[in-house]
């Protein structure tokens, strides 16, 4: 018994002892809770020096947050718990969240960096006049290839995936849309489409790819490609860019049959605890020095004009990644199709790796 | 009286535990199962489980499930009946069990890195001239994979029992002239199998609802129980469906601890549990 007490206060002592300790340390780095900004983003998605420097400038400290798929991004927000001030969804994710009520209207007034975005990026049909969101990033979904692995396949047309010389080398990205969004395309459909028998026709041609189909997975890809484990992959154009600056031997391409154009977005979710910071934090991220680092960093295309200007001619001249805005009329938008339908793709999609194997 | 209410008021932490942690999620997740995503009152939940997809997923989870528990316990067993025969068994013991404080996504990356094209496997098949071979994202790979990560526990229960188990009793059978084969089968397999059953149990019910490990090492070539979980509650946002599946999830684990369970007979008094 004596043994026992004895135990547990040297327990309880050290954990006072950590407490304080911690209390310390944050003081120390000049924080006194309300100065903080909650940031949640994809995973690598940010040039972290810039974090940095946002700190010293404006004196917040920064806790940064990430997340994998729009989905776990709006659960954890709905859910409330921690109080994320940004938050960068995609397109159809800003549409479910204004309607659930979940974003703060942004203060243009304190954005004067926003003259910097291109007007093609603004006011689109997802959030009329940018009430609730800023353009952060675009990109499109298209085929990452290593030419030196392959026999002079192209990727002109999504059917070249099927091709049976490319058996296990397929990867593909882990997102219900993405992928039944491919079916789609390959078929001439919109990527959009609620129409049952289009998703089933969808589904079915997906399931002939499945001998092709090395794995179904999310960031580890990049690893993958650039190791040359496979010698194709589906996957966003900015995970492309990535590849291809650490393995030069790569290529990426938009399938002629169209494919997902899709923008991220800062919003300022209703959870925000310092909407001040949040407004500093958007108007410091546009600045065109800033968004030109970070774009060179993420490798993403940026919708910032001025930043463009700033880097270098022969990243932004490449239409693989800066597509002429003519040639992004294949392209598509997701729209969000509700949660039945959405419920639909999933079940599609499981239905899809389960015949994998 | 006095140590009754004692009792009793030392019962009570444990009960207020129970209550909160282990029947109140329950009781939501069976609550949750029952509603559709507009929050209306339904059974179509349960009529969904039994469509092609879902019943496809519970049997394959199984046979995965059951794969990984038969290798485990092959490798396991052997494995536990050296380790009492050691001299510093305990510290043989330790060294199995210590990879088992290493972060589980840990491991698994690094298997990644293993089976590899361009990983050690390879490059080892290769010297013997059989070539490259696709390892990662195979069914093997899977197994492999889960079979390493569980094996400390299937070990430790095991070894339990037979640490327990009394050298005379064997002397004595060998000695009543029974071969090694008998005396395996009717004396130390009867007073270990508690520590076998509590094995399988620390095993298959896990792997049923593994769900990191059919991403990173199986491709989603793979799909369980629990990636259906997660899939529904996280990308479907459909909170129904997602806890129906849990709910026969927990029905299937239930079942499992029936028929693993622990019956008392005089036998298997030397078994881990006394």
């Amino acid at each position: 018994m004596k043994e026992i007490t004895r135990a547990a206060i040297a327990i309880v002592v050290v954990c006072i002892i950590l407490f304080g300790v911690n209390n310390y340390l944050n003081q120390s780095s000049g924080n006194a809770g309300n100065d903080t900004l909650t940031i949640y983003n994809w995973g690598e998605y940010i040039d972290p020096d810039l974090i940095t420097q946002f700190e010293e400038e404006s004196g917040y400290r920064v806790v940064y947050e990430t997340f994998d798929s729009n989905e776990a991004m709006m659960t954890k927000i709905e859910q409330g718990g921690t109080s994320y001030d940004i938050a960068v969804p995609s397109e159809y994710a800003i549409e479910k969240m204004k309607e659930n009520d979940l974003l703060l209207e942004i203060d243009h007034s304190k954005i004067p960096n926003m003259s910097n975005i291109d007007p093609y990026f603004l006011d689109l049909a997802f959030d009329p006049k940018n009430k609730y969101s800023i353009p952060y990033f675009w990109g499109t979904v298209g085929i990452v290839f290593n030419p030196a692995l392959l026999d002079g396949q192209s990727f002109e047309s999504w059917d070249a995936l099927w091709d049976p010389s490319l058996e296990g080398e397929v990867l593909l990205v882990d997102g219900a849309r993405e992928i039944i969004g491919m079916g789609l395309n390959s078929l001439g459909y919109s990527l959009n489409s609620t129409d049952e028998k289009e998703l089933l026709e969808a589904t079915a041609k997906l399931k002939e790819l499945t001998p092709n189909v090395k794995a179904i997975i999310g960031d580890e890809v990049t690893q993958l490609m650039i190791n040359e484990e496979a010698s194709v992959a589906v996957t966003f154009s900015g995970q492309a860019a990535d590849m291809m600056w650490e393995n030069e031997g790569l290529d990426y391409a938009v399938p002629e049959e169209g494919s997902n154009l899709w923008f991220d977005n800062m919003v300022i979710p209703k959870t925000a605890a310092n909407v001040e910071g949040a407004h500093e934090f958007i108007n410091f991220m546009l600045d065109a020095e800033v968004a030109a680092q970070n774009a060179d960093y993420v490798g993403y295309s940026t919708p910032n004009t001025a930043a463009v200007a700033l880097m270098d001619e022969e990243v932004t001249s490449d239409e693989r990644f800066y597509p002429p805005e003519e040639s992004r009329e294949n392209l598509e938008v997701y729209k969000n199709l509700g949660l039945e339908m959405l419920g639909k793709y999933n079940e599609l999609f499981l239905e899809f790796k389960m015949s994998s194997n | 009286m006095e140590t009754k209410t004692t009792k009793t008021f030392y019962l009570i932490p444990y009960y207020v535990w129970i209550a909160l942690f282990v029947i109140a999620p329950i009781a939501l997740i069976a609550y949750y199962s029952f509603f559709d995503l507009h929050g209306n009152f339904t059974l179509e939940n349960y009529l969904n489980f039994f469509s092609s997809v879902y019943l496809k997923l519970t049997l394959s989870s199984f046979w995965y499930a059951f794969l990984i528990t038969f290798f485990t316990l092959v490798i396991a067993y052997p494995t536990a009946y050296l380790l009492t025969k050691t001299k510093h068994k305990q510290l043989w013991l330790l060294l199995i069990i210590i990879p088992s404080w290493i972060n589980l996504l840990l491991k698994t990356y690094a298997f990644i890195g293993i089976f590899g094209l361009y990983g050690p496997v390879n490059a080892f098949l290769n010297v013997f001239g059989i070539g490259e071979k696709q390892i990662l994202f195979t069914d093997f790979s899977f197994v492999f994979v889960a079979v390493y990560i569980f094996i400390p526990f299937m070990i430790l229960p095991i070894f339990n029992s037979l640490d327990k188990l009394n050298p005379s009793l064997i002397d004595a059978s060998r000695d009543l002239g029974a071969s090694s084969w008998t005396t395996f089968s009717k004396v130390i397999l009867p007073l270990t199998i508690n520590g076998v059953k509590a094995g399988i149990q620390a095993v298959f019910i896990p792997s049923l609802s593994l769900f990191m490990i059919t991403r990173l090492i199986a491709g989603n070539k793979v799909i369980t129980l629990g990636t259906a979980i997660e899939q529904q509650f996280l990308v479907t946002q459909n909170w129904g469906m997602g806890s129906t599946i849990a709910v026969f999830l927990i029905i299937f684990m239930v079942i499992i601890m029936i028929i693993t369970g622990q019956r008392d007979k005089g036998a298997t008094s030397n078994g881990n549990n006394k």
